[in-house]
């Protein structure tokens, strides 16, 4: 999963896509998973850093990552 | 070891730059994480998942707003509680207790408020439905029966032959108030002269006891002024029959149809910035009835058959959230525990609904469906939502009025209705279903076994 290039995500989880014009806006949590997917991080990495970190349990974020993934392919941010 | 970090769902939402409208974005969704100081986890661990929740409190409440606001500008008033909105027997009684008849439509209904204990001469009998035999019970009871045809009148005037008790009736009036779309399928039109023919054979019968005259001109009305043209045209009718036969009548019912705070689908406003208070209505009915002809040193005395103003508020769903998924054009599709089969009322509401725990402050653009397989059970349609996820709970606002005498067994079985009483003690006051309570009407034929 890589993202396109040019994308901006500011430090309060504003998301600019150069390449539409488009603007988005992220939680905590969908903020962390973009940085991490700059980094090229993969999606085990990912959910190992947030079962970790937060208090969620593999299933129920690996559900929603999945989903999120979904949607950021639906707005053309991922490549 | 370290404290793990508070879990919120990841989320992505377009910002759509554009003209704002005049009443702005609410940041955040309010959240109802208790009910009459019950948290909803608590009832929802003790009675399932949904469960019907009704406030007593409320109910009380309500009722006594209601009837200030009309007896502080009418001198005689008198609430009939509509069976039809809510006969839950628990329900009927608070009304009961408060000192409401009771308004039935049925003889189902009837034979429900007499085992309620209401005595036979305080029950309303309205419905175009009434077979002989339940005119023949009410007439003995000493009923206010209210004629809905001319079939029904010549039957009570077959029963006033036989019986040893004279009938005691009213009309049912339908007439133009200036709303649309008018209603004119119950009782005897005003303006065709209809209702005072009505009138006038019941007098010329001799037979029965003209008592009353009653209407019900709508449904969720959201103007009072209708009320206020209707009970000048039942003043009317009750000062021509004065005029003509001498008689007077003892009350004038303005039946039902004041609006919840619930939201109508379509409408631009939400319901509780747009509906009528009890004092506009009370306003209206008042000043026509105290500006009419009628004789000042004997008004009749003022029925009301409020059903849906007076529940709707008491009446919660607690449930849990099923599953999330995404449609096809990637909005959230968020399926709960609650379906239109127990929700009648989200065919015509759009339903308050709000997470039952504190929440963020992002949401998304979400369809909310109920857990039937039926394309149909749309719960919401659009909803800004927080992100509730799976076994999270959620609470569905005022709806009291109406459910829990439409709701049908349809796929999923029928939960609990939960009373919440005003010392915050919790009682039962219908069982959930099961199959065997539900497949216990049903008989296999022999050959079939």
């Amino acid at each position: 999963m890589k993202l396109k290039k040019n994308i901006a995500v500011s430090e309060t989880g504003f998301l600019f896509d150069p390449n539409s014009g488009e603007s988005f806006s992220l939680n905590e949590t969908g903020k962390k998973i973009l940085q991490f997917l700059k980094e090229e991080k993969s999606e085990n990495q990912i959910s190992e850093w947030f079962v970790k970190n937060y208090e969620v349990d593999q299933a129920t974020f690996e559900n929603n990552f999945n989903d999120f993934i979904t949607v950021l392919q639906n707005f053309r941010i991922t490549e | 070891m370290k404290e793990k970090l508070k879990y919120e769902r990841p989320i992505i939402t377009k910002i759509n730059a554009g003209v704002t409208d005049k009443f702005g974005m609410r940041a955040k969704m309010p959240v109802i994480s208790e009910i009459d100081g019950i948290p909803v986890k608590e009832l929802i661990n003790k009675y399932g998942s949904p469960s019907f929740i009704l406030s007593e409190q409320t109910i009380r409440k309500t009722y006594n707003d209601a009837k200030r606001a009309f007896t502080t500008r009418y001198p005689n008033v008198q609430f009939a509680w509509s069976y039809k909105t809510n006969y839950m027997n628990a329900v009927c009684k608070i009304f009961h207790s408060e000192g409401s008849w009771a308004e039935v439509v049925s003889g189902f209904e009837y034979d429900k408020a007499i085992s309620n204990g209401v005595p036979g001469n305080k029950i309303i009998f309205n419905g175009p439905d009434k077979s002989k035999e339940d005119l023949q019970k009410a007439t003995n009871n000493g009923s206010y029966i209210h004629i809905d045809h001319f079939d029904e009148l010549y039957d009570l005037l077959s029963i006033a032959e036989t019986s040893e008790k004279r009938p005691k009736v009213a009309i049912r009036v339908n007439m133009d108030t200036g709303i649309f779309p008018q209603w004119d399928r119950f009782g005897f039109n005003y303006e065709n002269g209809e209702a005072w023919n009505a009138l006038n054979r019941i007098m010329m019968s001799k037979k029965l006891d003209l008592i009353g005259l009653h209407t019900h001109i709508g449904t969720y009305m959201m103007t009072p002024a209708p009320y206020g043209v209707a009970a000048s045209k039942l003043a009317e009718l009750a000062v021509r029959l004065e005029r003509k036969f001498n008689h007077k009548i003892k009350y004038i019912d303005m039946g039902g149809g004041f609006a919840s705070k619930n939201t109508l689908k379509g409408a631009y406003l939400p319901g509780k910035d747009t509906c009528p208070t009890f004092d506009q209505y009370a306003e209206a009915i008042s000043n026509a009835l105290i500006n009419s002809e009628l004789d000042p040193n004997e008004m009749p005395t003022l029925f009301l058959e409020t059903g849906r103003a007076l529940i709707d508020d008491a009446g919660y769903i607690t449930g849990s959230v099923l599953a999330n998924k995404r449609l096809a054009d990637g909005r959230r599709s968020m399926i709960i525990d609650t379906g239109v089969n127990m929700l009648f009322t989200s065919f015509w509401y759009e339903h308050e609904i709000y997470p039952a725990k504190e929440v963020s402050s992002h949401s998304e653009d979400t369809t909310i469906y109920g857990p039937l397989c039926m394309n149909i059970d749309v719960i919401r349609s659009v909803i800004k939502f927080p992100l509730l996820q799976k076994g999270d709970h959620y609470v569905i606002k005022r709806i009291g009025a109406y459910n829990m005498t439409q709701w049908m067994q349809f796929i999923t079985l029928r939960p609990k209705i939960i009373l919440v009483d005003p010392e915050g003690k919790t009682h039962i006051i219908r069982e959930n279903e099961t199959n065997e309570s539900l497949t216990s009407l049903e008989v296999i034929p022999e050959h079939l076994k």
